[in-house]
């Protein structure tokens, strides 16, 4: 680092080389091989998404891609969907950022003006948040550029600026929840504003494409005639970064200007202030949370006690609370479709299932990974008497009840309307949640519940089949709901997904 | 059915990762002693007793808890032992008194009698105000002793203790040596390691050298120094010992 020390450069370069070694290790895991295998790997996947967003603009582009009501009512509510996305995004970076104490003490006890960091660490959240968004967002705007033209390069300079004050609303909304709620509170409400940012706006769309149009397809909102009659004109403020995503420069430069010094208003405010709420929150880590008295000791057997114990952890974890939420928020779209539908054919309620069964799988690995690799007491529980399979049933059992309970109102209204389909829901929920539960266990390795957001890290293999077993029983759902042969493709897919999961895991390497 | 004339006895133990640790390492640890175990930093010490207390497979050697062999009935073992490590394993989002209740449960101590010692243990270890906080605030030493109750509310015949008073202030060690001392009066076993060599001297009944994974020497304070050959302190002793066994180890070497 050639930087003055303690400068802002230098604490950029710091900040840089941090980022880039995690990213590194996150990637690679310090093997070469794996790294350009995942970078192959992404690449054609990357390649997938670019084919995927010319099949899905297909039509607008054969029309010309007139600029008109319609088109910018649909770019700017995706967008705003997207922008959405970020906003949760950059929340949840800069909740995190609040609350790691890492190098905290560090930089607070060296002489160093730390205003300088935090600075950098506010502008290093804004660039995440924007690299991310331009990374998922580029498949559309490649395809715009190559096809209508290079004007369309302008949107990238939107997305960076729609990245800046993303994270600009995240440090107010993050500075005013200490303020309001104070910093014990602050980070559960912090995460649960982004769960429902990052989901709601997506939910609320679908649900009003549900009610008005009875239809799952949220784009038949946008297409409404009723919408694009009360829209204002082309010209309105209101479509300003649209049109500066399509390259009008007036726009682009009203929208950068706008949001950058929004951003950096708010990184010089902030700055000053991140110092007091990052200790505000380290002391929260301190302070005492009292419980009610409890009741008598209630005994019972050594797996009662160990599905006692992950309960009330699990119904004291304010952040998998907010994840928790987030999968529950996600089955608000089906559960409404299945109110407005009642009474109609069987027939409607046929794409929910795949939802539910999907929703159920996530649901089941996050908590099974909480349950059977996050244990804070590896040791006492190891060191009682006690067999390990006991305790992993126990353990089991704790999740299962947990889906069992989220899941089974939803599967009971389903019933209500065609017992047939609930049945078959009800069955690969069952499939599903056991399959992420089984990943979890083959791939189950003891770590600290904190490391909960790091599990994909450790081990990407079991993030990936999990996703991928739940998405193949999503889809056999489905067809076998439709009383399709086809289903037989996806079962067999999602029981092959298992066996390599099975086989490459260490369980199954020990067998 | 008479009592057992040894604790813990470890015959031909074995452990190596990615080298040896524990190299044909043999123990006796009477019942109701106050053993304690020393070595540098490496030598074996934590492994040895992970091996104890099940938390680890041994590659080859034998260990009984009071007669009881950890590989043919590791629960009926593990039902009399107690582990205590430098790191409480402690539930953050659990308060002591629902700590305790969730570790009598796991060693199925009767409810009524478990909940009674819990109190009584909390209040013993200065913890009985706090019995009903969340232990995420607790400092380390308060996590320390609520671990330590932990280790207590089950009423095990042998506690084995692997750095308990590191990063403890003056008053919480004082504490926890105070709770061991009481409890080998009333016959229980402990063994403990410790790199404090004035609590190991003034302790323990007879201590343990071990490095490199075996047992370099072991007796009462004054085996060890006539062992030595010199009336001086146990740290003095120790070092010596161990400078005495990587001598004898690099003349081997060289031979």
């Amino acid at each position: 680092m050639s930087a003055v020390p303690t400068s802002l450069a230098w604490f950029a370069a710091h900040e840089f080389r941090l980022a880039w070694r995690d990213w590194l290790a996150m990637t690679t895991g310090g093997k070469r091989v794996r790294g350009i295998v995942l970078f192959l790997v992404l690449g054609v996947f990357y390649a997938g998404l670019h084919l995927l967003a010319f099949a899905l603009m297909r039509r607008w582009l054969a029309a010309g891609a007139p600029l008109d009501k319609e088109t910018l009512v649909t770019v700017t509510s995706t967008g705003f969907l997207f922008w959405t996305v970020m906003l949760s995004q950059a929340l949840e970076s800069v909740t995190r950022a609040y609350y790691a104490r890492s190098d905290l003490d560090l930089i607070l006890s060296s002489p160093a003006a730390s205003s300088r960091l935090f600075a950098v660490r506010t502008a290093n959240i804004g660039l995440g948040t924007m690299l991310l968004a331009c990374l998922l967002a580029s498949p559309a705007i490649n395809v715009l550029i190559l096809l209508q033209g290079p004007h369309w390069l302008a949107a990238y300079g939107v997305l960076a600026a729609l990245g800046a004050l993303s994270a600009a609303i995240s440090v107010l909304v993050c500075i005013g929840l200490f303020g309001i709620v104070g910093p014990r509170r602050t980070r559960l409400i912090a995460q649960i504003v982004a769960g429902i940012v990052g989901a709601g706006f997506v939910i609320g769309i679908q649900a009003v494409a549900i009610l008005s149009f009875g239809s799952m397809d949220r784009m038949q909102v946008f297409h409404a005639p009723e919408l694009l009659a009360a829209a204002p004109g082309l010209d309105s403020w209101v479509w300003v970064a649209t049109r500066a995503a399509m390259g009008n420069p007036l726009d682009l430069l009203i929208v950068v200007l706008v949001c950058g010094l929004a951003f950096t208003a708010v990184a010089a405010m902030s700055s000053q202030s991140f110092a007091r709420h990052a200790i505000a929150a380290a002391g929260v880590s301190q302070s005492i949370v009292e419980q009610r008295p409890s009741r008598a000791f209630a005994g019972g057997s050594q797996r009662q006690a160990l599905r006692i114990k992950e309960w009330k952890l699990l119904a004291r974890d304010p952040w998998l609370l907010s994840q928790t939420l987030m999968q529950i928020l996600y089955l608000v779209p089906p559960a409404l479709f299945l109110w407005v539908s009642y009474g109609q054919s069987a027939g409607t309620y046929v794409v929910i299932i795949p939802v539910i069964v999907m929703a159920a799988g996530q649901l089941a690995g996050g908590l099974s990974w909480l349950a059977i690799s996050g244990e804070d007491a590896h040791d006492l529980v190891v060191t009682a008497p006690i067999s390990p399979r006991t305790v992993l049933v126990a353990k089991v059992e704790a999740v299962l009840t947990v889906i069992a309970i989220l899941f089974t109102p939803i599967l009971a209204w389903l019933s209500f309307a065609s017992w047939e389909l609930a049945l078959i829901t009800a069955a690969f929920v069952a499939v599903s949640t056991g399959s992420a539960t089984a990943i979890q266990l083959w791939f189950r390795v003891p770590m600290r519940r904190a490391m909960f957001r790091r599990r994909q890290v450790s081990s990407r293999a079991a993030t990936i089949s999990e996703a991928l077993s739940s998405v193949m029983w999503a889809g056999t759902a489905v067809l076998v709901a439709g009383e399709q042969w086809l289903a037989l493709l996806p079962g067999i897919l999602a029981v092959v997904v298992l066996v390599v999961a099975w086989s490459i895991s260490p369980k199954g390497k020990r067998t | 059915m008479s009592q057992p004339q040894y604790a813990l006895e470890i015959d031909g133990l074995e452990k190596r990762f990615d080298r040896p640790v524990v190299a044909d390492m043999a123990l006796r640890v009477r019942a109701g002693e106050f053993y304690a175990l020393l070595g540098p930093n490496g030598a074996g010490k934590t492994t040895i007793l992970r091996m104890v207390a099940g938390l680890l497979k041994p590659d080859a050697g034998r260990i009984a808890i009071y007669g009881i062999d950890t590989a043919t009935d590791p629960i009926g073992a593990k039902s009399i032992v107690a582990w205590v490590s430098d790191e409480p394993m402690v539930y953050d989002r659990l308060t002591p008194l629902e700590y305790l209740e969730f570790v009598a449960g796991l060693w199925r101590v009767d409810p009524g009698l478990a909940e009674a010692r819990s109190h009584e243990l909390l209040d013993w270890l200065g913890l009985g105000p706090h019995a009903n906080q969340r232990c995420g605030g607790f400092s380390k030493g308060m996590l320390q002793k609520v671990a330590l109750a932990g280790a207590l509310v089950h009423d095990p015949r042998l506690i084995i203790l692997d750095e308990p008073l590191t990063g403890l202030d003056a008053g919480s060690a004082r504490q926890v040596k105070d709770v061991l001392k009481e409890k080998v009066a009333s016959g229980v076993t402990v063994i403990m390691t410790t790199h404090i060599l004035e609590v190991a001297e003034r302790m323990a009944e007879r201590i343990g050298v071990i490095n490199h994974g075996h047992l370099v020497a072991e007796g009462t304070l004054a085996e060890l120094r006539a062992q030595v050959g010199h009336e001086s302190t146990l740290e003095e002793i120790f070092l010596d010992l161990v400078a005495q066994e990587e001598a004898e180890r690099a003349s081997a070497a060289a031979a």
